[in-house]
């Protein structure tokens, strides 16, 4: 048998595949990550981010569901700020409930033209979007809810994005600390949600005002919001944020 | 009879014609000596021309090993966190579970504030709760497990890749008449439940039933668990919902993500037995520095 000249032998198309593959993953370097605390755990959920963020549409859309399809819901982490440990939390949110959370207020800073706060009347005021998800606890459980509020990308429109916004930081009354990237936080299912299944957001789901991020595990939907900061910069919280505590920033997994 | 055969074909250094033989020898009057024969021919098999391992072969199969490993234990954590198991889209401690295993506190009916209902009419969705601390090391559990996953993704990429580009499944897996006849298997099957050794060859020469599990676990189970999986991420479900519609939900792709580990774990069992039945440091040693001495 005579030997046919190859274009490209085999070893060469595997090399050339491997080295094609990591170059798209690089690409992923120039992205902001948030940081690892030098833990290997920290390092995979990066390489999760970046893969997803390279090889998913950033478009893409969960599905959604009727209103046959709604079900039984938990009530997780904090469910009655109330009769929180810490007295200022517990008195502010009392405050809340008694004013039926007029004296509420949203504020949103940071890289934005227009700095300001927002009351829940005026959020209730503006275009809003109700949706029938599923969400995924990272304990394992998941439960469908129809949520009602006005699409995040809503209000920072309305705040006006400065060219270097690149991440939105949350606060929570309960004293928690998130951020979501522009992808997530300007996708058309991204809801600062104020009602669920046709009635007001109930105090165990995060009353008056919770964030809906779909594309992720259920914890990065803060409940009891308070601030919103954009930001140019990651701000995994320090101390506060989830990755120093041992739990991953991205959890679109 | 077989015993001469195998006499014989030892003589004229024939081991995988007296392998065969041996194989063939069912009565059972005969198993004590065939076990001796089959550990004589054996040895014999260290020098003779069977293929050993080859390096992508042992390299990935300890890379897969140690990333299954952290996989089970990580898996096995999670599942700690919420030990009910459910069928469809959604499940959770309000709903009916499908099964509900005892290997946590979590799975505690009580601790949770009384139901209040989430819609109006009989029968609504309730929403109640959680009043107790539960068991949950998700944090490392979750991303050891992620970890895991994407080494095992490699390894698994380049031992299929290296397989169909070797010829490897060609030659090992479905080559040769013994495996693909369903007599050969069954034959086989049933040695293997007398208790009869396989020859350790410290190679690639697979017996009918080895064959059919690897099969079975690396075209079959595998698969299942990478599906499976990714259908429990949103992100991933968003851009592919047809994962939610082929395994009927996230809960009901949770269930069967468990089922196909624990048919894994079965695997494993009965991997280590064969190996240690059929010579333990022998066969470690051609997994990993590929000789059979």
């Amino acid at each position: 048998m005579t030997a046919r000249p190859r274009l490209v032998t085999r070893r060469e198309a595997l090399a050339a595949g491997v080295a094609a593959g990591g170059g798209v993953l690089l690409g992923g370097c120039s992205r902001p990550m948030p940081p690892t605390y030098g833990s290997l755990l920290r390092l995979a959920d990066n390489l999760t981010y970046v893969a997803h963020r390279t090889l998913l549409p950033d478009e893409s859309l969960v599905r959604e569901y009727g209103r046959a399809d709604l079900t039984s819901f938990p009530a997780v982490g904090t469910i009655d700020p109330a009769s929180a440990k810490r007295a200022e939390v517990a008195e502010t949110y009392r405050r809340w409930l008694t004013s039926s959370f007029s004296e509420w207020r949203l504020s949103v800073t940071g890289t934005v033209a227009r700095p300001g706060t927002w009351s829940l009347a005026e959020l209730k005021r503006l275009p809003s979007r109700t949706q029938i998800t599923k969400h995924t606890c990272e304990e394992g459980w998941t439960a469908i809810g129809e949520w009602t509020g006005v699409p995040l990308s809503r209000v920072l429109d309305a705040a006006g994005l400065q060219p270097s916004a690149r991440f939105v930081t949350f606060k929570s009354l309960d004293r928690r600390y998130d951020s979501i990237d522009l992808l997530d936080a300007l996708h058309p299912q991204t809801l600062l949600a104020y009602g669920m299944n046709g009635r007001d957001l109930p105090v165990a789901h995060g009353a008056p005002l919770r964030l809906r991020v779909e594309r992720q595990i259920g914890y990065k939907s803060m409940k009891f919001l308070t601030e919103l900061i954009v930001t140019a910069h990651l701000d995994d919280g320090g101390g506060r944020g989830y990755p120093k505590n041992g739990w991953a920033w991205y959890t679109g997994i | 009879m077989a015993r001469a055969v195998v006499a014989r074909s030892l003589v004229h250094g024939d081991s995988e014609h007296a392998r065969l033989s041996a194989r063939r020898v069912t009565s059972p009057c005969h198993e004590q000596k065939t076990d001796q024969m089959n550990r004589l021919i054996g040895r014999e098999s260290a020098v003779d021309s069977a293929p050993v391992h080859a390096r992508w072969v042992r390299l990935t199969h300890w890379v897969a090993a140690a990333s299954v490993a952290a996989l089970a234990f990580s898996g096995v954590e999670i599942l700690m966190v919420h030990p009910r198991l459910y069928w469809g889209e959604a499940g959770n401690d309000l709903t009916p579970p499908l099964l509900e295993l005892p290997i946590s506190r979590n799975h505690r009916h009580g601790g949770w504030t009384t139901p209040t209902p989430l819609l109006d009419g009989p029968g609504a969705p309730v929403s109640a709760g959680r009043t107790f601390e539960i068991f949950n090391q998700n944090g490392w559990g979750r991303s050891l497990h992620f970890l895991a996953a994407w080494v095992l993704a490699a390894a698994g990429l380049a031992y299929v890749l290296a397989g169909v580009v070797a010829g490897h499944f060609r030659r090992h897996f479905l080559g040769g008449r013994e495996a693909l006849s369903v007599a050969a298997l069954w034959r086989d099957l049933r040695e293997h439940l007398r208790g009869f050794v396989p020859l350790p060859t410290g190679g690639p020469d697979y017996g009918p039933l080895q064959r059919t599990s690897y099969v079975v676990v690396v075209f079959l189970v595998a698969p299942l668990l990478v599906l499976t999986g990714l259908t429990m991420s949103p992100a991933v479900a968003a851009v592919a919902p047809v994962l939610l519609d082929l395994f009927g939900g996230h809960q009901s792709a949770r269930t069967l993500h468990f089922a196909a580990f624990a048919v894994l774990m079965l695997f494993f069992v009965a991997h280590v037995v064969m190996v240690i039945r059929s010579g333990f440091g022998r066969q470690v040693r051609a997994m990993t520095v590929g000789d059979r001495r």
